[in-house]
């Protein structure tokens, strides 16, 4: 017994052990059934044809050939059973008796209709034939000492003779025994795997929700950074320039009031008018650095690692630019890993690092502090990091045992 | 009144900005020939005035990224004699790097905006601009200075030498730095003496302010 979930998985993950596991047996017994199911398949099915065709001019014929997705709905039912032998975690689907007691009520499965079918009609002939194939080579092969022996043998134009060639033949018996176990194995794979398809179309619409909800996530991250941007570029465009042009007319004022009290007013007010400015400065680039867009992560990082209390060794090996959200949580992440070293690590230096691994772009804060920072802390920054980077595929990781050292890394796919 | 009369042209894309800086600039006696509102403009009439200085904004349009820094250093390979002050709304040091290796010129200029609104110093700094040097906003100056390596040369400079560094740095001459440290210009030299030992630089290079900060960069 293996404990692999499927045929597939075993097939694909240990080949040599698949051998000895139940899935060959359970794969040739799939495609062994196959063929009486197909039969009596292609038998009820077109009798109800035959009998609907016939009878379609007598009104009756209708409901005769409304009774077809019935049919295939039963058929379905075997099938999902059957499904079993070459996968653990079968479809659930209706059982026999819900899909009765829910009769006409139940839409009909076009799918389904389709997959009767294909199972009375292509499904059991090519496993009938390669199953009479797959046995029958290795078997003659493998009985040839003995068949060698009773009568004249002849394999596609070997003339085998009694002894060592005979025993030769058995081994070439032997290994295409090996092949048939393979190829009995990839049949019923592939069968099983279009039965799942159209049996259990539940799953192709989970699969694509999967997909659409992905894709809804990083539109999300897209939109909350072009949001930032426009709420930055209105700062900047708006609010700073006022201010700025408010300080130029204060130190042009200045050189017009005589010395007194007004221009000590004056002189005060633009004192005010600039630490405004320092704080929206702040602010601005808190929300998106302008550095960040023009000159992209490392020239950003630099500047964030100039203004840091502690210092800082940055080392960034990325050649290109990243896109766009990558590169923004990249530097937000610095930007908030930085801005707790100061405040709570009592580092005595911290290094940054970025390099490209495949397809991924991993990123280090790392500092020589007291450790014990959590990425679930109250307040931290590093919890909305996380959120919006998983929103990216990404990931991020806080290592901050007790005493340190402290390790802050992100990791986020990057395609380009 | 001013070291000398200056024909500027000026780019600044807020209308409210350059009618202040015009304004300023007018007031204390220079000759704005033309005050426009993108790069474009700028290249149009630096090529048409030939002026002796241009003013402008980092950020213009159409794509309000770095226009103005990209039309600075067209002019400078153009016309390498046409002194550049540029002004920024945010210090970067990524800025000034790009700006001090265009191609070699006249005087350069980097700083804040709001270092306009001290009047005096704003046009005390072009004038040293319009003869020649480099002014760099002490601001950023400030930030590459503070980034302090525990092991690297910096760490050997007497406090009294990074004063010194710094003042250089923004671009000043030794006169200047005596000056605001109230000391003799001899003593001046010393120090940068000690300095150019200490980091290693080529004292003998007239783009002294690029060197160190080259230096401080690297």
């Amino acid at each position: 017994m293996s404990g692999t979930p499927d045929a597939w998985a075993a097939l694909r993950a240990q080949p040599w052990r698949y051998l000895g596991s139940r899935w060959p047996w359970g794969a040739l017994a799939y495609l062994l059934t196959t063929v009486p199911v197909g039969v009596v398949a292609l038998v009820v099915l077109g009798l109800t044809l035959f009998v609907g065709a016939v009878t379609l001019v007598v009104v009756v014929g209708i409901v005769v050939l409304a009774t077809v997705p019935v049919l295939a709905g039963l058929l379905g039912v075997v099938e999902r059973a059957r499904l079993r032998l070459v996968q653990h975690a079968a479809p659930s689907g209706m059982t026999l008796a819900d899909r009765l007691r829910a009769g006409r009520r139940l839409a009909v499965s076009w799918p389904e209709v389709g997959y009767a079918f294909l199972v009375a009609v292509v499904l059991w002939p090519l496993d009938a034939l390669l199953l009479v194939l797959a046995v029958s080579f290795p078997v003659v092969m493998l009985l040839a000492p003995w068949l060698a022996t009773v009568g004249r043998m002849e394999v596609m134009g070997w003339q085998v003779d009694p002894g060592a060639e005979a025993w030769a033949a058995c081994a070439v018996g032997l290994v295409l025994l090996v092949a048939a176990a393979y190829l009995v194995g990839l049949a019923a794979v592939a069968q099983a795997a279009l039965a799942r398809l159209l049996l259990d179309p539940r799953q192709a619409e989970l699969a694509r929700a999967v997909v659409d909800l992905r894709r809804s996530r990083v539109d999300l991250v897209d939109a909350f950074e072009t949001e930032r941007r426009r709420i930055e570029r209105d700062l900047h465009d708006g609010v700073q320039q006022q201010l700025v042009a408010l300080t130029m007319t204060l130190g042009h004022a200045e050189l017009d009031v005589p010395e007194g009290p007004g221009l000590t007013l004056v002189r005060r007010a633009h004192r005010q008018a600039e630490q405004a400015l320092d704080d929206l400065r702040g602010t601005v680039r808190g929300i998106h650095p302008r550095v960040l867009a023009d000159h992209g992560l490392a020239a950003a990082v630099h500047e964030i690692a100039d203004r840091s209390t502690v210092p800082v060794d940055v080392d960034i090996r990325l050649e290109e630019r990243l896109q766009v959200p990558v590169e923004a949580a990249a530097y937000f992440v610095v930007s908030e890993a930085l801005t707790n070293v100061a405040r709570h690590a009592r580092a005595r230096r911290t290094e940054v690092h970025a390099w490209r691994q495949a397809d991924r772009v991993v990123l280090t804060v790392i500092d020589d502090g007291v450790g014990g920072a959590r990425l679930d802390g109250a307040g931290s920054g590093l919890r909305g990091l996380a959120i919006r980077l998983d929103a990216l595929g990404g990931e991020l990781t806080v290592s901050s045992p007790s005493g340190g050292p402290t390790e802050v890394r992100m990791e986020c796919p990057c395609a380009g | 009144m001013p070291v000398r009369r200056l024909r500027i042209v000026l780019a600044e894309d807020a209308a409210l900005l350059r009618e202040g800086l015009v304004g300023i600039l007018e007031r204390a006696g220079h000759e704005v020939v033309a005050a426009v509102g993108d790069a474009d403009a700028l290249l149009a009439y630096v090529a048409k005035e030939r002026p002796d200085a241009v003013v402008t904004d980092i950020r213009m349009p159409p794509t309000h990224t770095d226009e103005g820094l990209r039309a600075a250093a067209r002019i400078r390979g153009e016309h390498p004699g046409i002194a550049i002050m540029v002004l920024s709304a945010y210090v970067a040091e990524a800025y000034v790097s790009e700006l001090l290796d265009s191609a070699a010129g006249g005087g350069i200029g980097y700083l804040l905006k709001d270092r306009v609104g001290h009047v005096r110093e704003f046009l005390d700094s072009l004038d040293r601009v319009a003869a020649g040097e480099t002014v760099i906003d002490p601001q950023v100056v400030r930030q590459l200075l503070g980034r302090r390596r525990a092991d690297g040369p910096l760490a050997s400079l007497t406090e009294r030498e990074r004063e010194v560094l710094a003042l250089m740095a923004e671009g000043r001459t030794n006169g200047s730095i005596a000056e605001v440290l109230v000391v003799s210009e001899g003593a001046v030299r010393k120090h940068v003496g000690n300095i150019f030992a200490k980091l290693r630089l080529d004292s003998s290079s007239d783009r002294r302010v690029s060197a160190v900060l080259a230096y401080l960069r690297g």
